[in-house]
């Protein structure tokens, strides 16, 4: 690798009233996990234009997670599958232009997740810290 | 409105909270709020024990008038638990309250990383330049008023359903009662007597019933499901199944010509009809004819043909006679009501406890649950009142209770919460076997006894006293003699350390309960979240438990979470008391997260339309052009057609695609590389 101080940088988009609220949860209940994502809300997953996640790609991310509601328990009825659909086809997309598909997630936290909120978030930085730094890094600047 | 305004130069305030320790005792919040003051566009930042005190909404509002500020960025807790808070403080301030934007770095950063202090404050200072980037980018929006129709809906029929129809009722707001069944009275209409005061069930739920019935306010449904539900707070459009009752009121066969008809609840039909059910309400231990009521307090005092088993040989409608009540050809109806707010009151099922086979409830006739017991040492119930072994009809003189069958069970079969009253209807039904049966005696295997409420632990003293025994351990295995079909009830008697090998007459297993049957599918309908269990999710566990984060919905009684009576009245009155709210004021304030066309970057192409789940987008022709138009009224904001329309003319209202990019990077592009 060829920076050793290298820590990875993860963008989350999630939704308000599931993941989000599936992520303060995990707060209540002091349920620890690594430090290394930082969220962005939006009312629903559905509100992702697939450009935000080509953009933070392009800006250096090296994992994007977007996390929604269980399918059939989406606020706005189905929302989360239009976004599921979209970044299903993103990643097709991103296999093409040579970066890992394994750098974009979906997952599906509930309200009532915080636990799994927790396990999302290790799983997702130990995906992104073996993958290691996104190739797309040096074009960013 | 089209246009998107230009701002002016942003100028921001930035406060980060403390919150006592729950921030600063993991995050250096003095170094974030100095990093903020280096950040672009930051006019001020400060720091405060309590950002949600008065002195630090103080703060705020001071700030935005004496520094002119253009937008609020705190950093602070969840948005859901205080953006309301701080967007008055904003408004206090002089400045449009969607001018605010918070940074979370309570349950989304000190709380989860408590242990790495460096992280953590560099994690933070992240969430404050990427809310400083939004902050700079946010406009004036105007909360859009929308009437609230007056008239509310209660879904579920219950004791707390009937509840909080009354109470709605008597504030003066028409109100739909729905429920699913042909008489509304719900579990506790099933119960002999309630404890601790040993009141009779019946008793006081059945003068509940008859004002339910009475009351003018209320619209009961019975026999009436929930089929569809459109629109929100304020104006729900609710389509109702009306299920074919195959008998008609009175009021009906007014309406059909028919003088002087109707069912009258006379019952002759039931004296003829030939078919022979199992009867649901005395747990399948009683017959029921294809005609039916569910017992004899019933409300409304209608007779129900169930068509899945009715033959329609005719003989009812002969017995019926020239009041014409009975009309076999009748067809399911739908409705459609508009009402302003809803309170869902679904209510439970028991567990079926069968699955825990190494009781062998269904494979020993002497293993009954707790609710069987109850018909069957109820008066009116298909013994008389008698409690007798299903085996022989003896009447038994060992009785074991066993406690949390099925609840704090942790196996995987059973459930992992307390069903909170299986504690004290046991000790209820102890004390009445006492009363019954001379020379009985109870054997309660408990884990705890949780005796929790008002004259509760009393009760308890005095079951003890009464002569009830209790055995602290839960049951491993009954097995039954094949001869005697006396059971063995194997356990280890954990306050005296050893193996209990104990020959009853009769079990009693208190079994675990869950939602109730329909709850998945009504919550769905009308988007309420559920916990892991299934019980419905209040909005806020402690301030807001009667809300759901649906605006307009609200929950009572055991749907939400195990409750006895009392608890679940008060949550009735409570949810009535939320729901009449927004009616009384006559309007509600939606937030403006609306989707708006900017018709100049529209090219018509409408694949947005078929992306809104509520129609709220159309095609319109305008000065020559084909473009889009949303109605306002029916956009709830999720933005679905904003994250898809690839000419990026949908502009999101404080969701915007500037301002999220504008996160994004100053995520990625900015701050300490």
């Amino acid at each position: 690798m060829a920076d050793e101080n290298w820590k990875p940088k993860i963008i989350a988009i999630i939704c308000n009233w599931c993941s989000y609220a599936g992520a303060d949860l995990a707060g209540g209940a002091r349920i620890q996990y690594p430090p290394d994502i930082r969220a962005i809300r939006v009312m629903c997953t559905g509100r992702i234009d697939p450009l935000f996640i080509l953009k933070a790609f392009q800006d250096g991310a090296d994992g994007v997670l977007v996390s929604g509601c269980h399918f059939g328990d989406c606020h706005y009825l189905e929302g989360n599958f239009k976004a599921a659909k979209r970044m299903f086809l993103l990643k097709s997309v991103l296999k093409n232009i040579g970066l890992d598909d394994k750098r974009l997630r979906m997952t599906f936290v509930s309200a009532s997740e915080g636990a799994k909120w927790g396990m999302v978030m290790e799983d997702v930085v130990k995906t992104i810290n073996e993958l290691g730094p996104s190739p797309l890094k040096e074009f960013a600047r | 409105m089209a246009e998107v305004k230009k701002n002016e130069e942003p100028r921001i305030g930035v406060f980060v909270c403390h919150c006592g320790t729950n921030i600063a005792g993991s995050i250096d919040v003095k170094a974030v709020m100095e990093y903020a003051r280096t950040l672009p566009n930051v006019i001020v930042a400060d720091d405060y024990q309590y950002m949600c005190s008065t002195p630090g909404q103080n703060k705020i509002a001071e700030a935005i008038a004496e520094q002119k500020l253009t937008g609020v960025v705190v950093a602070a807790c969840s948005p859901r638990l205080h953006e309301p808070t701080f967007r008055n403080a904003t408004k206090a301030g002089g400045l449009n309250p969607f001018r605010f934007e918070m940074a979370n770095i309570r349950e989304q950063n000190s709380w989860v990383h408590m242990h790495q202090p460096e992280e953590a404050t560099s994690k933070a200072k992240d969430a404050v330049r990427i809310a400083v980037a939004k902050a700079s980018l946010l406009e004036d929006l105007v909360p859009k008023s929308v009437p609230v129709e007056k008239a509310a809906m209660v879904v579920g029929g219950g004791v707390g359903g009937m509840q909080a129809a009354l109470d709605l009722a008597n504030a003066g707001i028409k109100t739909y009662l729905v429920e699913k069944s042909p008489t509304i009275g719900g579990r506790m209409s099933q119960l002999d007597k309630t404890f601790p005061t040993l009141d009779c069930s019946q008793c006081i739920l059945t003068p509940k019933m008859v004002d339910v019935y009475r009351n003018e306010g209320i619209e009961l449904l019975t026999y009436t499901e929930v089929e569809q539900v459109e629109g929100y707070i304020g104006n729900f459009d609710v389509t109702l199944r009306k299920k074919a009752r195959g008998v008609i009121t009175p009021a009906e066969a007014e309406a059909r010509g028919i003088v002087g008809g109707g069912c009258t609840g006379c019952g002759d039909c039931v004296e003829v009809c030939p078919v022979i059910k199992p009867n649901p309400f005395e747990l399948g231990m009683a017959p029921r004819k294809a005609i039916y009521i569910y017992h004899p307090q019933v409300s409304p005092l209608i007779y129900t043909v169930d068509f899945d088993a009715c033959v329609k040989c005719g003989l009812c409608v002969e017995a019926c006679g020239e009041k014409k009540a009975v009309d076999l050809e009748m067809k399911d109806e739908l409705m459609t009501v508009k009402v302003g707010t809803v309170v869902l009151a679904l209510g439970y099922d028991i567990f079926p406890i069968e699955k825990k086979f190494e009781w062998g409830y269904k494979n020993y006739d002497n293993v009954i649950t707790s609710l069987e017991f109850e018909r069957l040492i109820c008066a009116s119930g298909p013994t008389g009142g008698h409690l007798v072994r299903p085996s022989d009809g003896e009447t038994p003189k060992k009785v074991a209770f066993v406690l949390c069958a099925g609840s704090r069970d942790n196996t995987g079969v059973g459930k992992p919460y307390c069903s909170r009253f299986c504690c004290m209807y046991s000790l209820k039904h102890a004390h009445q076997i006492i009363e019954k049966i001379p020379g009985v005696v109870p054997y309660i295997f408990y884990m705890d006894i949780r005796s929790f409420g008002k004259m509760y632990e009393e009760f308890y003293y005095r079951i003890q006293d009464e002569g009830a025994k209790f055995i602290r351990g839960r049951v491993a295995n009954i097995t039954e003699d094949p001869v005697t079909k006396n059971l063995h009830v194997n356990a280890e008697d954990t306050l005296l350390g050893r193996p209990i090998d104990m020959e009853v007459d009769l079990v009693v297993l208190a079994a675990a309960i869950q939602p109730s049957a329909e709850t998945e599918k009504t919550r769905r309908l009308f988007g309420v979240s559920c916990s892991q269990d299934g019980w419905l999710l209040e909005a806020h566990p402690k301030l807001n438990p009667c809300g759901t984060t649906t605006a307009g919905v609200y929950l009572a009684g055991v749907c939400q979470g195990p409750k006895d009576i009392p608890d679940t009245v008060a949550q009735a009155e409570g949810a009535a008391s939320a729901a009449s709210i927004p009616i009384h004021r006559g309007e509600v304030e939606l937030e403006p997260y609306f989707a708006q066309c900017m018709e100049e970057k529209c090219a018509g192409c409408g694949l947005c339309v078929n992306q809104c789940p509520y129609s709220a987008l159309a095609l319109i022709e305008k000065d020559g052009r084909t473009v889009m138009q949303v109605t306002e009224a029916k956009c709830k904001g999720c933005g679905t057609c904003g994250g898809f329309c690839p000419g990026g003319a949908i502009w999101m209202q404080h969701f915007a695609t500037p301002q999220i990019v504008a996160q994004i990077d100053a995520f990625l592009l900015g701050g300490e590389q």
